[in-house]
């Protein structure tokens, strides 16, 4: 399981795929969700197979999600706020 | 080596000139240049287009009418051979008018290729606000018109290129890289081309290498005055089914992209995408289908069209050097019916047919004097 | 349309140095940078991180502090979070920040946007729970976080530095997975003479692996065959080592097989690039001031060949003085000095080249593997794709779609040179790479709609 070295400190909170996720002002989407274990971010618009963050710094677009409302946005290169709403990104969904 | 006919370009043009040939039983040696090329047919936009073609050369409207005709066998060739889909789709195509001014010189061209085709045949229809509205939801109230035309449709110029190179080998045809044409010099009865990866030999030369075509022209006898016209074209990422049929700016493709196209810029051999074009074909495509806004621009890119000073094809074989022919156009993608099972076998005979006589450089000539 | 007598794009240690220089000698000088706060991916968050992270990320990492604090010292403007996405010929370059986008005017650009991870196609390598190396050291940097059952595949001086990190932070890697073939060690060692002058590197190397046998975390050597196993997301890591299949059960596997120049910018603006056998990787052609064979284009860092941190600010420096030079400013001191010390630091190069070449498995992934994560294109389809006659990755993107995807060939482009080169039997030199094409991040229709550069249209003649 993931852990934080230094401690608590979590003090905002966003939703996942309706849950809740507790981060750290200065995470990143894709650091908070790892860091509460959720390692699948989107599923492939070629095969539908799941995937999640590779690279971390804004490369791979592996870690694509929906945030508030908007597709396709790297959650690697985005802080996380409180009060976003954060879904995956669906294969056929994209730009829905 | 030596083949029957030696197909100088290894684009959709030559491909499918090639994958014609090598169906009329010739042995085929398609000479393609290197892994960057001018290739104009990665940049083209993969339409299938007839409403539009042929306005004041009627013999070209019938051209493109034809290779309209032809898509459906050659698409079901392609795929019964290699297994490979162009993603080929006819459901007929729509253009879009912005102005009133824009709708009344669209009516009038309109006229003009009803009296070419004949009104039963054309298949092209103006449609008023309401109706073009009501057959593309999604469009933007700046859309004030526009017409439909029920031979248009699109394919992957991609998967066009592969299927034609793949359908090539698969009937023994020879695909050699890096071997753009140097030189072209006779050989007995026949010629002999030079290039970086040796030297070949055949009775029938096809010149099919795009802009290439002016330069080795010169050395067969054939005058081609074409220049380069370059094109921009912006490609989204993937999205759900939006557009149930090619418009002749904005398409969706098989894999879901949207494609967003018709930048026409003379800049010589410039193949840079420049920002401002990319953002003026941005807005344009947002005026027709507000929905785009939301989308990601994932990859654009520049090709140079292939234009003769009327814009039209020319087609001919060379006085001087018999068996030599030359093809030069843009659209590649729509004409590659007409080239593959209409040209390739006129080319195989060694005269091109009387609907060709119209496309001979010769009319530039003629134009000067 | 503003302009600047030197725009920096990165601000990690090269960039960093080179806009602290030309702004000392009194160069107008921008750095645009995607990150938020400056440091690049080494010293990532070096400003917000406390003395626990610090201590546990070790000295080299401290050191970045004072480089981002003479950033933020200097007259260099300092634009975080800005997406550079197309740079023309006339050095006007685009770029969105916050949703906008503008451009600005350079005489002088320095590239100094680093490296990236090479690509590490295997089967399994899609999976979520499998990430690269460097994705959990910018956890750990920018998060505190750390994965209590990670198991580190690859090679690399990387690899083990984030592993002794791991070890700091009180959480082991679970295995580490070592794909370096026994023999390179002797091959290596041919190497070690010359790599005396980097004796610092060395101690830090050999320290680094006592560490991790200090801390008992087994290492399996010579790893070959390497598949992570799962369905939905990583299971456990299975390999062949020392004659036996192995497989480890774990949910976070993390991937390395050495960093490579990213060559976007580069590409895009059509500088000359070469293929360096002993990086294994295209490097743009540099002259010995870092200038590209585009005129007044630089690169600084690892963009212009692998050296690491140190080296990076050094060459930044470097750049800057010449940029000086050029821009007709007072020569500065210790050129000759700052030559001389980059060609120390260099010397442990060879000897980790030799050591840490990537491994087979990866340079030449079995048929199925996907190669193109984005279009799931596998090595299988490109070597296809060559026996219809494909000559180079610009081809076979035609045919197949490989590297069209979001991420536009930064995670496939070096693996699908190398599979057609050893298709053709021929070296990735003479294959080359995909064409690079704005934009270089994927950008909002809307907001390109809404983009002008604001100057009249220029002339079409470039």
């Amino acid at each position: 399981m993931p852990q934080r070295i230094d401690g608590s400190g979590e003090t905002l909170r966003f939703t996942f795929e309706g849950r809740e996720i507790a981060a750290r002002a200065g995470d990143t989407i894709a650091a908070a969700l790892i860091a509460a274990g959720e390692t699948t971010t989107r599923a492939s618009v070629v095969s539908g197979a799941p995937r999640g963050p590779f690279c971390m710094m804004g490369v791979c677009f592996e870690c694509l999600v929906e945030v508030d409302g908007v597709p396709n946005r790297q959650a690697c290169m985005i802080e996380a706020a409180a009060g976003m709403t954060v879904n995956r990104q669906k294969a056929d969904e994209v730009a829905a | 080596m030596q083949s029957d006919a030696l197909v100088l370009g290894g684009g959709l043009v030559g491909a499918a000139t090639a994958y014609g040939l090598a169906r009329e039983g010739l042995s085929v040696t398609m000479l393609d240049e290197g892994d960057v090329a001018f290739r104009a047919s990665r940049g083209n936009f993969g339409l299938v287009w007839v409403q539009s073609k042929g306005d004041g050369r009627p013999e070209y409207a019938i051209w493109t009418r034809r290779s309209a005709d032809l898509w459906p066998s050659l698409d079901a060739m392609l795929k019964e051979e290699t297994g490979v889909s162009t993603f080929y789709e006819k459901p007929g195509g729509l253009h879009f008018c912005l102005s009133e001014a824009e709708m009344e010189s669209r009516k009038a061209l309109i006229a003009r290729l009803h009296n070419v085709h004949g009104a039963a045949n054309y298949g092209a229809r103006i449609l008023d606000r309401d109706e073009v509205h009501q057959m593309m939801p999604g469009l933007g109230p700046d859309v004030v018109g526009g017409t439909y035309c029920e031979h248009d449709g699109h394919a992957s110029p991609l998967y066009l290129l592969r299927a034609l190179h793949d359908g090539l080998k698969r009937r023994g045809g020879r695909i050699v890289a890096g071997a753009g044409a140097r030189d072209i010099a006779r050989d007995g009865d026949g010629y002999a081309v030079t290039t970086p990866a040796g030297t070949f030999r055949a009775g029938r030369l096809v010149l099919a290498a795009g802009l290439g075509n002016r330069a080795l022209g010169e050395k067969v006898g054939l005058d081609l005055k074409i220049a380069p016209l370059k094109g921009q074209i912006l490609v989204t990422e993937r999205t759900r089914p939006r557009l149930d049929m090619p418009t002749h700016v904005v398409r969706q493709t098989g894999e879901g992209s949207i494609m967003i196209g018709d930048s026409h810029e003379d800049v010589g051999f410039d193949v840079s995408s420049s920002s401002d074009v990319m953002a003026q074909l941005a807005a344009r495509a947002i005026r027709m289908f507000p929905f785009l806004k939301d989308l990601r621009i994932v990859r654009s890119w520049a090709a140079l069209r292939i234009m003769s000073p009327d814009g039209f094809p020319i087609y001919q074989q060379s006085k001087t050097h018999p068996g030599v022919f030359s093809v030069n156009c843009h659209s590649g993608v729509t004409l590659a019916g007409s080239h593959a099972l209409a040209l390739a076998p006129m080319i195989a005979r060694g005269e091109l047919g009387e609907e060709l006589s119209a496309f001979s450089a010769r009319r530039f000539d003629a134009a000067a004097n | 349309m503003k302009s600047y007598d030197v725009v920096v794009i990165g601000a990690g240690p090269a960039g960093m140095a080179a806009a602290v220089e030309t702004s000392r000698a009194g160069l107008s000088t921008l750095v645009l940078d995607e990150q938020q706060r400056p440091g690049g991916q080494i010293y990532r968050d070096i400003e917000a991180s406390d003395a626990t992270r610090r201590g546990i990320l070790g000295q080299d990492y401290q050191s970045g502090a004072d480089l981002a604090a003479a950033l933020r010292g200097s007259t260099a403007e300092y634009l975080p979070g800005a997406v550079v996405w197309n740079i023309d010929s006339a050095k006007q370059i685009d770029f969105s920040v916050r949703g906008g986008s503008q451009s600005v005017k350079a005489a002088h650009i320095v590239v100094a946007t680093g490296a990236i991870e090479r690509p590490t196609p295997m089967p399994g390598w899609t999976l979520p729970g499998v990430t690269t190396v460097g994705a959990v050291q910018i956890l750990l940097k920018t998060s505190g976080v750390v994965l209590e059952d990670l198991v580190m595949v690859g090679s690399g001086p990387l690899l083990w530095l984030a592993a002794t990190q791991m070890i700091a932070a009180g959480t082991p890697p679970k295995a580490i997975v070592e794909t370096v073939p026994k023999a390179r060690y002797r091959a290596a060692a041919k190497h070690l003479a010359r790599a005396i002058p980097g004796w610092r590197y060395l101690a830090k190397g050999f320290a680094m692996i006592r560490a991790v046998k200090r801390a008992g975390v087994p290492v399996h050597r010579d790893a070959e065959e390497i598949a992570i196993d799962g369905v939905v997301a990583a299971e456990a890591v299975s390999f062949t080592s020392d004659g036996r299949r192995h497989r480890i059960e774990t949910a976070h596997v993390a991937l390395h097989q050495g960093v490579v120049p990213n060559q976007q910018i580069t590409r895009l603006m059509n500088c000359e690039h070469r293929f360096d056998a002993g990086q294994r990787a295209f490097l743009p052609v540099v002259d010995a001031s870092f200038e590209t064979s585009v005129e007044n284009v630089f690169v600084a860092g690892d963009g212009a060949g692998i050296g690491g941190a140190r080296a990076a600010a050094m060459r930044g420096r470097l750049v800057a003085m010449r940029i000086a030079e050029k821009a007709g400013k007072p020569a500065t001191d210790g050129r000759e000095k700052l030559e001389a010390a980059l060609r120390r630091d260099a010397a442990v190069r060879p000897l980790l080249e030799a050591l840490y070449a990537p491994s087979e498995d990866v340079l030449s992934p079995a048929d199925g593997t996907l190669v193109c994560r984005c279009e799931e294109i596998t090595a299988g389809q490109i070597r296809e794709a060559v026996a219809l006659g494909a000559p180079g990755p610009n081809q076979v993107k035609s045919f197949l779609r490989a590297g069209m995807g979001p991420c536009q060939g930064r995670m496939c482009g070096l693996a699908v040179s190398e599979i057609i080169a050893a298709a053709k039997g021929e070296e990735p030199s003479s294959v080359d790479y995909y064409r690079i094409r704005p934009p270089l991040k994927p950008l909002l229709l809307s907001e390109l709609a809404a983009f002008e550069p604001g100057e009249a249209p220029r002339a079409a003649a470039e």
